[in-house]
């Protein structure tokens, strides 16, 4: 075989290899978490509160929680990131001031998720006296996920042709009716599938709500969003590290780990599907 | 160059400069429009026509970094004059682009969209005014029975005719079109320039072309830039036959451009 050959040969492999152990990896996790937790999930593990320490019973209280505090992210994020990206791709004229900003969310980005989360416990927990609750673990969640909001509405804002903008301007309308009435729903499904993806990360991440509003057990269901919650990923914590009988809530934390990895594919493809719908009905 | 003694005048430009950051794009620009005609303005890429043509509706406003010096007068008032809403202007004065731009929505919602948004709500006269709008640009016998469909689904030539009924919609007075068929097949570009030569007796009409058939096939009066200056500005079939310089013969001719 000639040099080069060997060469392409080579790469060809090592390419090949590191695609496959992608592959293999997510495989391996999935049926390992699928073996591990498929025997704890049942429909009364679904509905039923935990019981005798935690060893038997279900996590309803903890799947309710977590999709209280994965809405009350997306209430805090979308309008708060939408209404930024429209700021920045649209009204902001470039320069130094849209600069700083652009560096500051990216920054906001990289922040890791423990820090959100004791930025959360000082300002809604402490200052605002929200105390742990569904509103404060919300709020903190909702600004872990804004950079991420911000990024997919401005994505989706500036991939309106700006033949669209421009024809609506000439026709007499309105800067602020351009944005409305063309701008916006023709970026909606964009902005929807980016914002989605990034609620996927709010449902499974525990730091920021393990002061903000998750706790340990709770009895009763929350009634006002100013009540604290049990949530998926901070029971998993709980029972990985802080049970008193390990060995019998095994399986009920791989359960968890089923179910709430089940919710978050769950939630993405939603997204995955609103996306190849609204390819579908684009025409540009 | 042209007698404006008679005229009775739509647009002027007096002592236009327009800059790109720091890039001059027109030179004490000094020209009238006369109402209800046809004007071209025609020269090589990068003469400024085009701008000049987004003056005139301020659609020049929305690009960063872009400053200009004079006046430009629509019926005697200045429209760079800062008590101006540029939004009226626009209403006033329609704009024809170089790629047929029509939205995502369908054919009906395109030619309802400008009215609807000023205040035309009666369904009724809504209707009235798509029919009437489309019969202009005569597309109505085309799509009568689909109005309902995307606009998108329409050929180029039918879509661009959808543009125009679009922007007469709005009951501008001035229509400027920007290379309006330079994106379209001969057929269509036919088409739309026997509607141009219906639309001028009751339009003022200003049009940018590089094709200098199309100039001479269409306009009454034609302006021939360079570098941003304004260099000939006549009848066009004098500046088409007899120019008075001989930088407009060099390019009518076809030695530069």
């Amino acid at each position: 075989m000639k040099r080069r050959y060997l060469k392409q040969w080579a790469f060809f492999l090592a390419v090949r290899l590191s695609a496959l152990t992608i592959a293999l990896s997510i495989a391996f996790f999935f049926i390992f978490i699928f073996i591990q937790g498929y025997s704890a999930v049942s429909w009364e593990f679904l509905t039923k509160h935990p019981q005798d320490m935690m060893t038997k019973g279900g996590v309803m209280p903890a799947i309710v929680g977590t999709f209280y505090l994965t809405i009350g992210a997306m209430a805090v994020a979308l309008p708060l990131g939408v209404l930024s990206a429209i700021y920045l791709n649209e009204y902001a004229k470039e320069g130094y001031v849209l600069r700083f900003l652009r560096v500051g969310i990216r920054c906001l980005a990289g922040v890791p998720s423990i820090v959100f989360g004791l930025f959360g416990l000082a300002l809604f927990v402490v200052y605002f006296g929200f105390g742990s609750s569904i509103m404060a673990g919300s709020l903190t969640l909702g600004f872990l996920i804004l950079p991420t909001v911000i990024g997919a509405s401005e994505e989706a804002l500036s991939s309106v042709p700006e033949t669209f903008r421009e024809a609506s301007l000439a026709l007499g309308v309105s800067k602020w009716n351009t944005i409305s009435k063309i701008v916006l729903p023709n970026s909606l499904p964009g902005i929807l599938t980016g914002s989605i993806l990034s609620i996927g990360r709010a449902a499974g991440e525990t730091a920021p709500i393990m002061f903000t509003a998750a706790t340990f057990f709770t009895a009763v269901l929350p009634k006002s969003i100013f009540d604290e919650v049990m949530a998926l990923p901070y029971h998993i914590y709980v029972l990985a590290t802080a049970g008193t009988r390990i060995e019998e809530t095994r399986p009920i934390q791989y359960g968890t780990v089923l179910v709430l990895v089940g919710m978050v594919l769950m939630i993405n493809m939603t997204a995955i599907a609103i996306r190849s719908y609204a390819r579908k009905k684009k025409r540009w | 160059m042209v007698n404006i003694e008679t005229w009775d005048i739509s647009i002027s430009a007096k002592n236009v400069d327009f800059y790109y950051g720091t890039f001059q794009a027109l030179t004490n620009v000094t020209m009238d429009f006369e109402k209800n005609r046809v004007t071209a303005l025609i020269g090589p890429s990068g003469c400024g026509k085009s701008t000049l043509l987004r003056m005139f509706n301020r659609m020049n406003d929305l690009i960063d970094g872009a400053r200009m010096d004079g006046e430009v007068l629509f019926e005697g008032i200045n429209i760079y004059d800062p008590k101006v809403d540029p939004v009226d202007v626009r209403r006033r004065i329609g704009m024809v682009f170089q790629k047929p731009n029509p939205f995502p929505k369908s054919i009906y919602n395109n030619i309802i969209y400008g009215p609807r948004l000023n205040g035309i709500r009666n369904k009724s006269d809504l209707e009235n005014l798509v029919e009437k709008s489309l019969k202009r640009v005569s597309l109505w016998n085309e799509v009568k029975d689909i109005l309902g469909r995307s606009a998108m689904t329409l050929s180029g030539g039918q879509q661009q005719r959808l543009c125009i009924a679009r922007a007469l919609a709005m009951k501008p007075d001035v229509l400027l079109m920007d290379e309006p068929t330079s994106a379209l097949d001969p057929i269509s570009t036919a088409k739309i320039e026997e509607l141009i030569e219906e639309l001028k007796k009751n339009y003022t009409i200003i049009i940018v072309t590089h094709n200098m058939q199309q100039a001479a096939r269409v306009s009454d009066y034609t302006a021939f830039f360079y570098l941003g200056r304004l260099i000939e500005y006549n009848r066009t079939d004098r500046l088409f036959t007899t120019p008075d310089v001989k930088q407009t013969e060099d390019y009518i001719t076809g030695r530069f451009g």
